[in-house]
């Protein structure tokens, strides 16, 4: 547990747009797949998820419906609207940019200064 | 089309909460089911992996209450929750709900009264179309507004700067429908009155300037609306009626908008007659330059025109005349004034009254707000631990104040709707009211939209205010600390700002409660006073002879009978008989100059005495004493010399001493001497507070005049009385309209503002008091409550009722005393400036000083009672055991 990190402010959304755009999931199965993908290294509060979901939904960037899980119980899916997924590539793309630009300037040697 | 859906989606979870939070639960209750079932394969029995789950989702309830925030619809909802609660907790505590609200209700009634007075007033402007380019000429030499009809139409057709110039003058006359004569209020209008003001006819026509042909050329009269509607009964047949004004046929023309009440606030007239018409009506010459009785002249600025330039023109105009009629027009200055208030003449003291109560009440809805906010703050004490519990369980700061907010705007609503209901109750009161039987005077104080928008705003506003004491409090909460030990309680010695407020508050109080007494005291002194005239067993008979048709030769021997026929009635002592009386209705003036001076034009005049036109019986009858010389006879006629009666005040003027001015002369305007034959004590003639004025005293056979007043001494019931005056007069002439009443009404004018002063500062010391009690009642109970444990301890080591007392009730007491000395010597340097509303206003008065301290006193031990009796009735045992 100590060697997950505490997420960015803002990063959740991004999360779960990704999560979601490799196949529709309900809340607890995005928090799984985001486990999945990122190597269990984030520590996500479960309830936290749901927020971001509402939030998601209220600005058209995922859609909801109610359907049955694989455990054989309903639970509500979740899936990308076009609106999400042109979110998602923009996001990633200034995520990306980001990512770069930090860690360039923190390899930054003397010298090349 | 994004902002639509959102618009929506809110809409839809105001409209479908319960089915979105049911959807919500379930969502949840899925998650946390889903997890159990993994935990379960990792080989937990059921029970224990569904508490494990829950346990890892975190708070449920936050975590609910964002998604609801995430979906947007939050607001309204929570708000409904929070005014929920709000009902349900403050009806958990009537006492203090029913305090708060009852204070809240005081005092914004109170500024819901004076805000609407003030709005009828002095904000509203006349009800004719574009009022705010409506201006009055104003003569700043002589502070009125009065022209002489010649001088009017000179200005009005001289001028540059008017859109129509109009005059009017305010009558009494006798109206003869055909049965029972009465009395009307009649404004005589100059002839484009109507058409000047842009108003319309409710029906029928108005007259016009194309009317008027000279002197009473224009026998026509227009209604206002509301004299159609009581004494016609709307009858729309009332067109073309003839109706007998002073026995002259005036033809009913039309009837005035309903809106419309005149161009002067508070005096509304029942009849609109030209102008040209006034010799029938009254005996002022039409073309005298000399006679200033027109009471008003004013018109709408011509676009463009700014007062400057209008002012400017009309002084130009101004010079012409005094050059042109250097006699008659002595200083011909002008400015101009707003119409409704007369100018400054009523306006000054109407503004300077309204604003020193609108103060007043500003201070007196700060001091309840105060003190709601001290109780708010000794309540968000008291449930300290209901904060920290909730803070504890994960509920936001921002939410812990939003729900303190509710409250408090929810008690300021309540407060604010009951205390604007009270108001609008009581201006219906003051609107239907009129406090002179005899004049036609009302005060349309009823509120508009502008009234209700200040209440909701002072409302709203002091919601927010008191609600916002306690909210330092709520931040600084520290959940464990509360929780661990029980309360926060600190007593410190320290001077909070709380009860500085208190102090404030108090000496407010007891400067109104100070400032009421010496105006209750100074007005009940001044009914006692020397006035230059008595006021007991005496009855008073106001008419004027010319409403029965009596003019010139005919009026003197008509008044004679008159006298003659009450003299009769058994039990009249004297009977005199005046055109006008101190302290009635208006005085009439005149200039008077030196023997010696030759060129008498007004601006050598010596002095300006009122001037009363008696008989001879008149001083006896009216109570003045004669100092020296003799009274009228009735030989004082026309055949005989010149003469008149003058007061001391006129001697020393005029004469330098009152020793040597029996027999010798002064003259009158036109040139006339008169010889002064006897000097009378000096009186009050316009008002109660003027410094001594110049009177003097002409025979009425010498200067007739058809305005009467009879002076009826007698110690008869006056009831009785009445009716015997009533009954003699109408065999005397039935036609003729007259009023009767006391001495003591005939002061209803005069003594109006000091009894509204005196009224005013009457209520608000009693709300002031009010708020005082609750002030100390909520910071003595609060003290008490925080101290109980204390209290109990020293019961239990034996100390003595006293020394409890002194221990529970020493601070708010201490207070008080500061607060009321304080007030007290606000007050008697306040009493100063009610020195020129009431008259003999002195704070130097044992009775005025004792009552204050004993309200005061009063006050404390009312608002302590309480409290005491708790700290009192404390039992140490049972306070241990539950601690």
């Amino acid at each position: 547990m100590t060697e997950q990190a505490q997420l960015l402010p803002g990063t959740l959304d991004l999360l779960i747009l990704r999560a979601v755009s490799l196949g529709p999931l309900h809340g607890y199965g995005v928090l799984l797949r985001i486990g999945q993908i990122s190597g269990n290294a984030l520590l996500i509060e479960q309830g936290a998820l749901y927020p971001g979901l509402f939030r998601l939904v209220r600005q058209g960037l995922l859609k909801a419906n109610w359907g049955t899980s694989e455990n054989n119980r309903r639970a509500k899916f979740y899936e990308l609207t076009v609106a999400g997924r042109k979110r998602l590539r923009e996001e990633t793309a200034s995520w990306n940019r980001l990512v770069t630009a930090i860690g360039s300037a923190l390899a930054a040697q003397p010298e090349e200064v | 089309m994004k902002l639509m859906g959102s618009l929506r989606i809110r809409l839809a979870t105001v409209f479908r909460s319960s089915q979105i939070n049911s959807e919500m639960e379930d969502e949840l209750s899925s998650h946390i089911q889903h997890r159990a079932d993994d935990l379960e394969r990792s080989g937990m029995d059921r029970a224990e992996a569904e508490r494990r789950a829950r346990i890892e989702f975190g708070g449920r309830e936050k975590f609910k209450e964002e998604c609801h925030e995430a979906l947007g619809g939050n607001f309204v909802e929570s708000l409904i929750q929070d005014l929920r609660y709000a009902v349900r907790v403050l009806r958990k505590s009537p006492g203090f709900t029913i305090a708060a609200v009852l204070t809240l209700a005081l005092a914004i009634g109170a500024n819901a009264i004076v805000f609407s007075v003030m709005n009828a007033f002095i904000l509203r402007p006349l009800n004719v179309p574009q009022a705010q380019s409506l201006y009055a000429l104003w003569r700043p030499d002589v502070s009125d507004a009065h022209e002489s009809y010649p001088d009017y139409l000179d200005l009005r057709d001289r001028n540059r700067s008017f859109d129509g110039l109009i005059a009017w003058n305010m009558v009494e006359a006798g109206l003869d429908t055909g049965h029972d004569p009465s009395d009307v209020w009649v404004y005589e209008t100059s002839g484009n009155y109507f058409d000047a003001l842009r108003l319309q006819p409710y029906l029928g026509s108005f007259f016009h300037a194309s009317d008027e042909h000279g002197p009473n050329s224009a026998p026509y009269a227009v209604l206002t609306h509301a004299y159609w509607h009581t004494h016609f009964r709307n009858d729309p047949g009332v067109v073309g009626r003839v109706v007998k004004l002073n026995k002259h046929p005036f033809t009913i023309l039309g009837v005035a908008p309903p809106e419309f009440h005149g161009t002067i606030l508070f005096f509304s007239p029942d009849f609109f007659v030209p102008i040209v018409n006034h010799g029938q009506l009254a005996q002022d010459d039409l073309n005298a330059r000399g006679s200033r009785w027109v009471f008003m002249v004013m018109g709408h600025l011509k676009p463009g025109v700014s007062p400057a330039q209008a002012t400017a023109d009309l002084n130009s105009v101004g010079s012409y005349l005094e050059e042109a009629y250097p006699k008659d027009d002595g200083k011909m200055r002008f400015t101009l004034a707003r119409p409704s208030l007369y100018g400054d003449y009523l306006g000054r003291p109407v503004r300077a009254f309204m604003t020193g109560l609108m103060v007043l009440a500003g201070l007196i809805l700060l001091a309840a707000c105060a003190n709601l906010g001290s109780l708010f703050a000794a309540r968000a004490a008291d449930r300290s631990r209901e904060v920290a519990l909730r803070l504890a369980l994960g509920s936001t700061r921002r939410r812990i104040l939003r729900q303190l907010f509710t409250e408090a705007v929810l008690i300021s609503l309540v407060g604010g709707a009951v205390g604007l209901c009270g108001s609008v109750l009581l201006l219906r009161g003051l609107s239907a009211w009129q406090p002179f039987a005899r004049w036609p005077i009302h005060l349309a104080v009823n509120p508009d939209a502008n009234v209700y928008a200040v209440a909701l705003l002072l409302t709203l506003a002091s919601g927010f205010l008191f609600g916002a004491v306690p909210v330092r409090q709520v931040l600084r909460t520290n959940p464990y600390e509360v929780v661990k030990s029980g309360s926060t309680g600190r007593i410190g010695r320290r001077i909070t700002v709380r009860e500085v407020l208190l102090v404030v508050q108090i000496a407010i109080c007891a400067v109104l409660v100070t400032s009421s007494m010496v105006a209750v005291r100074g007005l009940a002194r001044s009914l006692h006073n020397d006035f230059g005239f008595e006021l007991q067993n005496i009855m008073m008979v106001d008419t004027d002879l010319s409403m029965a048709g009596y003019s010139g030769d005919k009026v003197p021997p008509m008044q004679r009978r008159m006298i003659d026929a009450l003299q009769a009635i058994p039990g009249v002592e004297s009977v005199g008989l005046a055109d006008t009386v101190p302290l009635g209705e208006g005085q009439n003036g005149t200039t008077v100059f030196t023997d010696n001076t030759s060129d008498l034009r007004s601006s050598n005049a010596a002095a300006e005495p009122i001037l009363f036109k008696v008989s001879p019986e008149y001083l006896r009858a009216a109570g003045t004493a004669l100092l020296s010389g003799r009274i009228f006879t009735w030989h004082d006629d026309k055949d005989s010399p010149r003469v008149a009666i003058v007061n001391r005040e006129f001697t020393r003027r005029i004469f330098g001493s009152p020793t040597k001015a029996i027999s010798r002369y002064f003259k009158m305007p036109d040139g006339t001497r008169i010889e002064v034959v006897g000097i009378v004590e000096d009186g009050k003639y316009g008002s109660l507070t003027e410094d001594p004025q110049p009177a003097m005293f002409l025979p009425i056979l010498q200067s007739p005049s058809s305005s009467t007043w009879l002076v009826v001494r007698s110690n008869r019931d006056p009831q009785q009385l009445a009716a015997a005056i009533r009954s003699t007069l109408r065999q005397l002439d039935a036609g003729l309209p007259f009023y009767i009443q006391t001495r003591y009404k005939t002061l209803d004018i005069t003594l109006f503002g000091p009894r509204m002063a005196t009224i005013a500062l009457g209520v608000l010391g009693v709300m002031g008091g009010l708020l005082s009690i609750t002030g100390i009642f909520g910071m003595a109970a609060y003290s008490v409550s925080k101290r109980l444990r204390e209290l109990g301890i020293r019961i239990a080591l034996g100390a003595q009722r006293s020394e409890v007392l002194q221990a529970a009730l020493g601070r708010p007491f201490k207070l008080l005393a500061w607060g009321s000395i304080a007030g007290l010597i606000l007050g008697v340097l306040a009493s100063r400036v009610l020195a020129f509303v009431v008259y003999q206003a002195t704070p130097r008065d044992p009775l005025v000083l004792g009552g204050a301290v004993l309200a005061m006193s009063l006050l404390g031990l009312l608002a302590t009672w309480i409290p005491a009796q708790r700290a009192l009735r404390i039992d140490p045992l049972r306070l241990l055991r539950e601690e």
